[in-house]
C-alpha cells in the first residue's frame, strides 16, 4: 500500500554507503549483544546443566538437558510461588496502586497551591526512598513486641508479617508504588478537554458518568501504559524479601524470592537459570497481552 | 589457574618456614618471596555486631603484631581486614561468588563444613599444594587434636588452620527456674525431663518455656543445634558407612520432639518462623523472658557475655546454667550415650588465586601461634585449637571448662561431605515443616524422598 502512493525509497537514505552504515552501528550493536544478547543466551545455556555454586556440579557442570524444566514445572512449590506471584501483582499493583493512583490524581485534580503539593510530597517520598531504607521502617512497624502498628492498634505481640505475609507485602506496595500511577493519571488528566467535562455536567451526568464517558475514554493509552510498567515492576519485584524473606515456610515466595533461595541461598545456579527463564517468558506475554490491547486502540482511534 | 598454583608452589618452595610462636625471626633466604605482600583477610566478624570481639582483636592486635614480626624477617606486609556482619548463610554465598569470579580476598574464615564444597569447586586447594611442604613441617599441627583438625581436612588433605571448636548444651535461666521452682543446678537425663521442667516454667507469664532453634530461617542453626543433637538422643546418624540415612524411627522420635515442643505450647513458633528470629531468641533470654536454650557456647561467650556480647547480661555468670544434652531415655543415644552434643568449628584458609600464597600461610601461621591465640582469648574465652592453650585459659572460665571436659567426650561432628549442606537444608524443611504444624511421619516421608532425589537412591540406606 505505502509501495504504491509514496516514492521510491532510496536503498542509501543517509549516503553512507552500506560498509559505512554498519560501522557505525556496530558499537551499538555490540553493546547490545555484550550486554543483553549474550547473558540472555547464557541464562538459557546455564538452565539446561546442573551448574551449581559450590561442589564439584561447580567446576564441571553437566548438561541435564530439558531436567531444570520439567523438574520444576512439577514441583509444588514453584507452582505456590508462581500463584502468589500473580496474586501479589494483582492485587498490589494492578488493582492497588492503579485505583488508588487515580483516586488521589482524580481527587487533588482542581486542587492547587500548599495543600497539593503536601499530598504530592508524601506520596511521592514513598517511592523515592531507597528500598533498603523503607523495608527497615516496615520491619520495625510491623515489629511483633515492639511494633508501633501493634502499639496503634492495641494488638500486642501480633507478629504481622509472620501471620499476614502476603497482606503485608501487598500493602506494602500499594503504599510504595501509588506515586507513579498519581503522577501520570495527574499528566493524563490535564489533557482532558475541560469543555467536555462542563458540557457533560450540564447535561447532568454524575461523577461516575463522567469518568465512564469523559475520562476514560481519553486516558485509555495512559492506562495501559501505567498497567504494563506497574505489573512488569511488580511481578519482578525482590523488595518484600527485606520484609518477610519470603517467609513463613514460604508463605510469600513470590518468583524472583525464589529464584533467589534456589540460586544463591541453595546454590542451584542451573536450576535457578530454568526458573529464570520461564519467569522472562511469563513477563513476555504479560507484555504482549498489553501491547495487544494498546495497539487495538490505536486503531480504534484512526476508525474514529 | 593451574599455572597459578604452580607457580604459588614454586614460590613457596624457595622459602624458609615460618615460627610457629611467630616472634622470632625465621630465615628467609628466598629472593623470590615478594618483599611487600599486600594481603586482605576476611570473617564473618565485624566491630561492633557479629563476633566483635574477634573483629576488634585483628584489626588491633593481630594485623599490627603481624606486620611488625613480618618487618622483622625484612618483609613490608600491608594487611586489611574486610569485615561482614551478615548470618552465615549470606556470608558463605559471598564467599563463594568471589572465589567463582576470582576476587576472593586472600585469606579468609570459612565454616568447616564447607570445606568439602569449596574444594570440588575448585575454590579451595589443599594448603600445601597453595603455600608449599612448609605447611606440613609447621610446628603448630601437634597442638591440635586430630578430631579439631578435621573440621579443615577433606578427603585426607588440608586445606585450611581450625580455628577453634564448640559443643552444645542446654542453657538455662536459673531466676525463671528458681521461681518455678525449678533447682538451680538442673541436669535432664531425658526428653521427659525436659517437657517437665517446661510445663512448669509455663506457669511463669510472660515467658516461653524452651527455645529450641527449628525454622528454616534459624539455618544451619537448627540442623547443628537442635535436631542433630536430638537425632543423636534416639540413636541415629544423617550419614554412616559411606550413606545418607533414611528417616527411620530415630529421625522420627526427633521430630516427635519438635511436635511435643511447638504443637505443646512449649515453644514459640512464630519466633522460629521469624526471618531475624535468632536474634530475636538472643535478645529475649537475655531479657528472662526464656528458659530453656539449646546453644553452643557461643551463646556464653559471644551473645550473653557482659563484655562485648550482642545481648549481653552484666549477672550471667549467676543467672546462666548449663547443662548437657541428654538423650531420648538414659543409654538411648548414639554408641548407647546418656548424653550428647554436636561439634562444628571454623576454618582459615588460602584464596588459591592469591598472589602472595607465601605471606598468607605466614599469616595463617602466626594467627594459630599460641602467643596469638591466648592474646584473641584476652577478649573472649572460647575453646580454641591448640590444646597448649585450652589447657592453660579453660581453667578459668567454668563454663567453657565445663563444655571440654564434659560435652567434648560426648561430641559428634557433622559429615564432612560436599552434600551436607544440601541435606542440611532439607532437614531445616522437615523441621519447619513439623514447627508448622505437619505430622513427624509426613515430615520424615518428605526428607526421605527429596534427600534420593538429591544425593541418589543408590546413596541412600536404611539406619535406625
Amino acid at each position: 500500500m505505502a509501495r504504491a502512493t509514496s516514492p521510491r525509497v532510496p536503498e542509501d537514505p543517509a549516503g553512507l554507503g552500506r560498509a559505512r552504515a554498519a560501522g557505525i552501528a556496530a558499537p551499538a550493536l555490540l553493546v547490545v549483544a555484550a550486554f543483553l544478547v549474550f547473558p540472555a543466551l547464557w541464562t538459557l545455556y546455564l538452565g539446561t546443566t546442573n551448574y551449581r555454586l559450590t561442589g564439584f556440579a561447580a567446576r564441571h557442570p553437566r548438561s541435564v538437558g530439558l531436567q531444570n524444566y520439567t523438574n520444576v514445572l512439577q514441583d509444588p512449590d514453584f507452582r505456590h510461588s508462581l500463584w502468589l506471584t500473580f496474586e501479589y501483582a494483582i492485587l498490589s499493583a494492578v488493582i492497588g496502586q492503579a485505583v488508588l493512583g487515580f483516586t488521589i490524581a482524580w481527587l487533588l485534580r482542581d486542587a492547587t497551591g500548599w495543600f497539593k503539593r503536601l499530598i504530592e510530597a508524601l506520596v511521592l517520598l514513598a517511592w523515592i526512598l531507597p528500598s533498603s531504607v523503607v523495608a527497615f521502617l516496615w520491619v520495625a512497624m510491623l515489629d511483633r513486641d515492639a511494633g508501633t502498628l501493634n502499639a496503634l492498634l492495641d494488638t500486642p505481640g501480633t507478629a504481622w508479617a509472620i501471620e499476614h505475609p502476603m497482606a503485608v507485602i501487598i500493602v506494602f506496595n500499594i503504599w510504595r508504588g501509588t506515586a507513579f500511577s498519581m503522577l501520570l493519571y495527574s499528566a493524563a488528566l490535564t489533557g482532558v478537554p475541560p469543555s467536555q467535562l462542563a458540557t457533560a455536567r450540564m447535561f447532568g451526568a454524575s461523577s461516575w458518568q463522567q469518568l465512564r464517558d469523559v475520562v476514560f475514554p481519553h486516558i485509555r493509552g495512559h492506562i495501559l501504559t501505567n498497567l504494563l510498567l506497574i505489573s512488569l515492576w511488580t511481578f519482578n519485584d525482590f523488595t518484600p524479601y527485606q520484609i518477610t524473606a519470603g517467609g513463613p515456610n514460604g508463605k510469600s515466595e513470590i518468583l524472583p524470592v525464589y529464584i533467589y533461595q534456589t540460586a544463591l541461598f541453595d546454590g542451584q545456579m542451573g536450576l535457578g537459570a530454568a526458573i529464570s527463564l520461564l519467569m522472562l517468558v511469563i513477563n513476555l506475554v504479560v507484555a504482549l497481552v498489553y501491547l495487544r490491547l494498546l495497539r487495538e486502540r490505536r486503531q480504534d482511534r484512526v476508525a474514529v | 589457574m593451574a599455572i597459578g598454583a604452580a607457580a604459588a608452589v614454586l614460590v613457596a618452595g624457595c622459602s624458609g618456614s615460618s615460627s610457629g610462636s611467630g616472634s622470632k625471626p625465621a630465615n628467609v633466604s628466598s629472593a623470590n618471596q615478594p618483599k611487600n605482600p599486600t594481603l586482605v583477610i576476611t570473617a564473618n566478624d565485624i566491630a561492633g555486631g557479629k563476633n566483635s570481639n574477634e573483629a576488634t582483636w585483628i584489626q588491633q592486635t593481630l594485623i599490627p603484631d603481624f606486620v611488625k614480626s613480618e618487618a622483622a624477617k625484612g618483609i613490608t606486609a600491608h594487611v586489611t581486614f574486610r569485615p561482614n556482619g551478615v548470618d552465615d548463610n549470606s556470608y558463605k554465598s559471598k564467599l563463594a561468588l568471589d572465589l567463582q569470579s576470582g576476587t576472593g580476598d586472600d585469606v579468609f574464615a570459612l565454616d568447616g563444613i564447607w570445606v568439602g564444597e569449596f574444594a570440588d569447586a575448585g575454590y579451595l586447594k589443599p594448603l600445601t599444594a597453595v603455600a608449599g611442604p612448609q605447611v606440613d613441617s609447621w610446628d603448630g599441627w601437634s597442638q591440635i587434636s586430630q578430631s579439631v583438625q578435621a573440621l579443615g581436612e577433606y578427603q585426607g588433605q588440608r586445606y585450611g588452620v581450625p580455628n577453634g571448636t564448640d559443643a552444645r548444651v542446654i542453657f538455662y535461666n536459673k531466676k525463671l527456674f528458681a521461681q518455678a521452682g525449678l533447682p538451680a543446678d538442673w541436669q535432664p537425663t531425658s526428653w521427659q525431663d525436659v517437657y517437665d521442667a517446661a510445663a512448669k516454667l509455663k506457669a511463669l507469664p510472660g515467658v516461653t518455656p524452651v527455645q529450641w532453634d527449628g525454622g528454616v530461617p534459624m539455618g544451619e542453626a537448627t540442623t547443628i543445634q537442635g535436631f542433630l543433637p536430638l537425632l543423636a538422643g534416639a540413636g541415629g546418624t544423617l550419614w554412616s558407612n559411606g550413606k545418607w540415612i533414611q528417616a527411620g524411627a530415630a529421625f522420627k522420635a526427633a521430630l516427635g520432639f519438635y511436635q511435643k515442643i511447638y504443637g505443646g505450647g512449649f515453644g514459640d513458633p512464630v519466633l522460629q518462623e521469624d526471618a531475624k528470629g535468632r536474634d530475636k531468641s538472643f535478645t529475649e533470654f537475655a531479657a528472662n523472658k526464656i528458659g530453656i536454650y539449646a546453644e553452643s557456647d557461643y551463646m556464653w561467650r559471644s551473645v550473653v557475655n557482659p563484655k562485648g556480647g550482642t545481648a549481653p547480661m552484666a549477672d550471667r555468670d549467676t543467672a546462666v546454667g548449663y547443662a548437657l544434652i541428654p538423650t531420648e531415655a538414659p543409654g538411648s543415644g548414639v554408641k548407647g550415650q546418656s548424653f550428647v552434643s554436636y561439634s562444628g568449628g571454623s576454618d582459615w584458609s588460602i584464596n588459591p588465586k592469591t598472589k602472595y600464597p607465601q605471606a598468607a600461610w605466614d599469616f595463617l601461621a602466626f594467627l594459630n601461634s599460641k602467643a596469638e591465640t591466648e592474646s584473641r582469648i584476652g577478649g573472649a574465652a572460647l575453646i580454641t585449637a591448640r590444646t597448649d592453650v585450652n589447657q592453660e585459659v579453660l581453667a578459668g572460665d567454668p563454663m567453657l571448662k565445663f563444655a571440654t571436659e564434659k560435652a567434648l567426650p560426648v561430641t559428634n561432628f557433622r559429615p564432612s561431605q560436599a552434600a551436607y549442606n544440601d541435606v542440611s537444608n532439607l532437614v531445616q524443611k522437615a523441621v519447619a515443616d513439623v514447627v508448622g504444624g505437619k505430622s513427624p511421619a509426613d515430615a520424615a516421608a518428605a526428607y526421605e524422598k527429596a534427600l534420593e532425589a538429591l544425593v541418589g537412591a543408590s546413596d541412600v540406606a536404611p539406619g535406625p
